[in-house]
């Protein structure tokens, strides 16, 4: 063994200079070059599929960022607004009011296209519950004309966008190839155009006949409640937990045991954290359903398990020499982990959290269970604590819901949503590597 | 360094107790408020589910209740969910694309849940439509479908595993492509009516459920063979919704989908829709039972529930309201097939009518 690792590079050396390469190091030299070259296409084959992957979202979701509106002035009398109240189906009587009013105007205005109120109807969203609302809150603007922009039907909307054509149109209740015609004359007239989408952002569910009511807004709220119930119980806990199992515990079958179980956990499938989530919180300990509280108890319990282990890894981390050091000068093993341990392992811990949260975040199995899932359409909490037991839904829950809709205008709001979810979780990333940075100390 | 460690300890010491401090409130929170539930509480079928957030919208908007909270997952898991037990922790109201079972009813009783209101708000249609670009699916008869889609056929006299590969082989009417039939999940009630509907009537029509019988079948073991499905991939069962249906659909020019009359009329330009039995699905031939592929939806209330959770007899009142669930309503606009009988329906919700109480 001795005698061929010696020999070998003689006889391999021998009559060869040294600043000529050999064969030997030359096929070296190629495999490493290869290897790079490896490297270089497994980071260029990742960053296609994110620039596919960003493209594909951009491109289906811009779109729920704008939206058509019809933008005209209207005038409601207090006798009519008492009218409309006295009925059951409120919202009908305004839109049926406004419908009236909008035919009039365009009758007078002499729009050159053929057109009666039913097509009239078929070219406006769901406008009755918008201007109900709005003289709800401004009772006393009754009788002056009022510039409202309502949103139009989602294929109209659609057809502005691209999505409904001419030709491939099929006469339907929902909009006559004849409607097109006047949406053309309405737009020429600057009555139909298009406007940032404001209620996609700020609103909450609407039903499956009004995309164009469509926001996001409460579940956002949803989702930030539920994140807050997270990080509230599971940071502290899970500190807590991998603090004592590092550093304080014996290392005995027991504690070996507990190791065991919390990377199992790490690897259970979310939905049975649904299940017992329904079962513990709802069933047994009779929480409200549906409440963003409950989905962040259900969510704590998923997270715990990944902030544990990433605490304890960042606390492994620790070079002895700290502690020892701490230790040797006369500290109690309590200042010694406070003092010096946890802050040098701060980076690591704000890291695991801010995975575990970002999965959590994304998560609508769990939720499934528990109620956030389906039509969740009270808008938002009336207060700070009302936020937490209020029915709400969470974002993944909205965008799955809307993404299984008949109408295709729910669609690509499903794609809109994707971008808020992805612009929520980059937030919630910059403020974890801002802290980050404060954190981070040298040793 | 020393100086800088202490005073980080020290803040995260505070956060600490802050965390903790915050902790406690929120259980002190929800410890008080657990008790109330404003807001009226459903969930059952799928099929139900876009009629019912419609109504739960404008019930929000119209009333000064707040919106409902709906949720899906089945007619079978609503009910389940429904017998669960009186009490605010359980849902008020079940939506469902079939009758509740006795079966059911005796597993409500058990738990608790004894007065129960059936409302029937109106009919659903169930059309078979494929790509708009397609080959020409345009006539259907139950019997076509069986024979494409049954596990045995009667073929020259004889009960046997499904051998047909393409429609044109037992009918010279369709178009020669390959079969691939996307059926409803058996967790869907739309699977039943298609059963009932379609494969049993087929089954029958096609004389194989006789030939069954004659070869040694008792009847209901002959109707339970006529429901089997072909398992050999030409068959597929959706579990998902309409929406995975249509993704299917979309890739698969010869495919031919199950949907519901409502989420195709929303679709027209994507799908194109067969006629069964040489009539076209329309809210009017389902009204008037023409179209034979059709079922009621219902949904059923809790009747301990009324007075206790705000909202909920207002809320059956207004989804079968004739502004609502009649026709030309926003309802029937989106598909929905309005009960001819829906005054019987409205009378019995006022009078609050359980189930064999009534009639």
């Amino acid at each position: 063994m001795t005698d061929a690792s010696m020999q070998t590079p003689e006889t391999g050396r021998r009559g060869t200079s040294l600043t000529a390469t050999d064969e030997r190091t030359r096929k070296r030299a190629r495999a490493e070059k290869r290897f790079r070259l490896y490297g270089i296409i497994a980071i260029a084959t990742g960053l296609f599929f994110l620039v596919v992957l960003f493209a594909s979202i951009l491109r289906e979701g811009i779109p729920a960022f704008t939206r058509t509106v019809v933008s005209v002035e209207f005038t409601l009398t207090p006798e009519q607004r008492e009218e409309a109240e006295g009925t059951l189906f409120k919202t009908k009587a305004y839109s049926d009011l406004f419908i009236a009013q909008l035919n009039k105007e365009l009758a007078e205005s002499g729009i050159s296209v053929d057109f009666d109120e039913a097509a009239i109807e078929r070219l406006l969203g769901k406008v009755g519950g918008t201007i109900r609302a709005f003289y709800t809150e401004n009772p006393d603007r009754l009788g002056e004309p009022i510039e409202f922009d309502l949103a139009a039907s989602s294929r109209v909307d659609g057809y502005f966008k691209g999505r409904v054509s001419r030709d491939t149109l099929q006469d339907s209740r929902f909009l006559q190839l004849s409607d097109l015609d006047l949406v053309d004359a309405l737009k020429e007239a600057g009555i139909i155009k298009q406007a940032f989408n404001w209620p996609f952002i700020t609103g909450a569910d609407s039903g499956v006949d009004n995309p164009g009511g469509a926001g996001i807004g409460a579940s956002v709220v949803g989702s930030f409640f539920m994140m807050l119930v997270v990080l509230v119980l599971s940071l502290p806990i899970g500190v807590a937990a991998s603090i004592y199992l590092e550093e304080f515990a014996p290392q005995n079958k027991f504690t070996d045991l507990i190791e065991v179980n919390i990377s199992n956990l790490a690897a259970v499938p979310s939905i049975v954290f649904g299940i017992l989530g329904l079962a513990v919180f709802i069933q047994f300990m009779h929480l409200p359903q549906s409440a963003p509280l409950v989905g962040g108890l259900v969510l704590t319990l998923m997270t715990l398990p990944t902030i544990i282990i990433s605490t304890r890894a960042s606390l492994k981390a620790v070079p002895p020499s700290i502690r020892d050091a701490a230790l040797g000068v006369g500290a109690s093993k309590m200042q010694a982990v406070f003092h010096h341990v946890l802050p040098l392992a701060a980076p690591g811990i704000l890291t695991g959290t801010i995975i575990g949260l970002a999965q959590a975040l994304g998560e609508t199995a769990p939720l499934l269970l528990i109620g956030m899932v389906g039509f969740v359409a009270r808008g938002y909490p009336d207060g700070f604590l009302a936020g937490f037991t209020e029915p709400n839904s969470a974002m993944p829950a909205q965008i799955y819901t809307w993404a299984a809709r008949a109408d295709v205008g729910f669609y690509e709001k499903a794609w809109g949503g994707i971008i808020i979810l992805l612009m929520f979780l980059l937030t919630m990333n910059i403020i974890a590597i801002i802290l980050r940075r404060r954190f981070e100390r040298r040793w | 360094m020393g100086v800088i460690t202490i005073k980080l300890f020290r803040e995260t010491e505070m956060s600490f107790v802050k965390l903790s401090a915050s902790a406690l409130a929120i259980a002190a929170v929800s410890a008080t408020t657990a008790a109330a539930r404003d807001n009226v509480q459903v969930a059952g079928s799928s099929t139900v589910l876009p009629y019912a957030s419609i109504v739960a919208e404008l019930f929000g908007e119209n009333t000064d209740f707040p919106t409902p909270v709906v949720e899906s997952g089945g007619s079978s898991a609503g009910l389940k969910r429904f017998c669960e037990g009186v009490g605010e922790n359980t849902i008020d109201v079940a939506n469902a694309s079939r009758a509740i079972r006795e079966k059911e009813i005796k597993a409500c009783a058990e738990n608790g849940v004894t007065d129960i209101m059936e409302v029937r708000i109106g009919y659903d249609g169930i059309v078979f439509a494929s790509q708009q670009s397609g080959p020409a699916f345009n006539a259907f008869e139950p019997s076509d479908i069986f024979n494409a889609l049954g596990a045995k056929v009667l073929k020259d006299g004889e009960v046997v595993d499904n051998p047909y590969n393409t429609w044109a082989e037992f009918n010279a009417d369709l178009p020669d492509v390959e079969i691939a039939g996307f059926i409803p999940g058996t967790k869907h009630g739309t699977r039943e009516v298609f059963e009932e509907k379609v494969l049993l009537i087929g089954c029958e029509a096609t004389g194989a459920m006789e030939a069954m019988i004659a070869g040694g079948m008792s009847e209901d073991d002959a109707e339970d063979a006529c429901l089997n499905v072909r398992t050999d991939g030409k068959s597929v069962d959706i579990d998902g919704d309409y929406t995975e249906t249509l993704a299917r659909i979309d890739t698969n020019p010869n495919g031919i989908g199950v949907f519901g009359l409502a989420f195709y009329e929303n679709n027209t330009d994507k799908l194109k829709v067969a006629t069964m039995s040489g009539i076209a699905p329309s809210t009017e031939t389902i009204s008037t039972g023409e179209y034979p592929v059709s079922r009621p939806l219902f949904f059923y209330v809790k009747k301990a529930h009324i007075g206790v959770i705000p909202g909920l007899k207002e809320y059956a009142q207004f989804f079968t309201a004739d502004e609502i669930a009649g026709p030309s309503s926003p309802l029937a606009n989106y598909g929905l097939v309005a009960d001819p009988e829906l005054a019987k329906t409205q009378e019995a919700i006022a009078n609050e009518v359980t189930m064999g109480s009534g009639s």
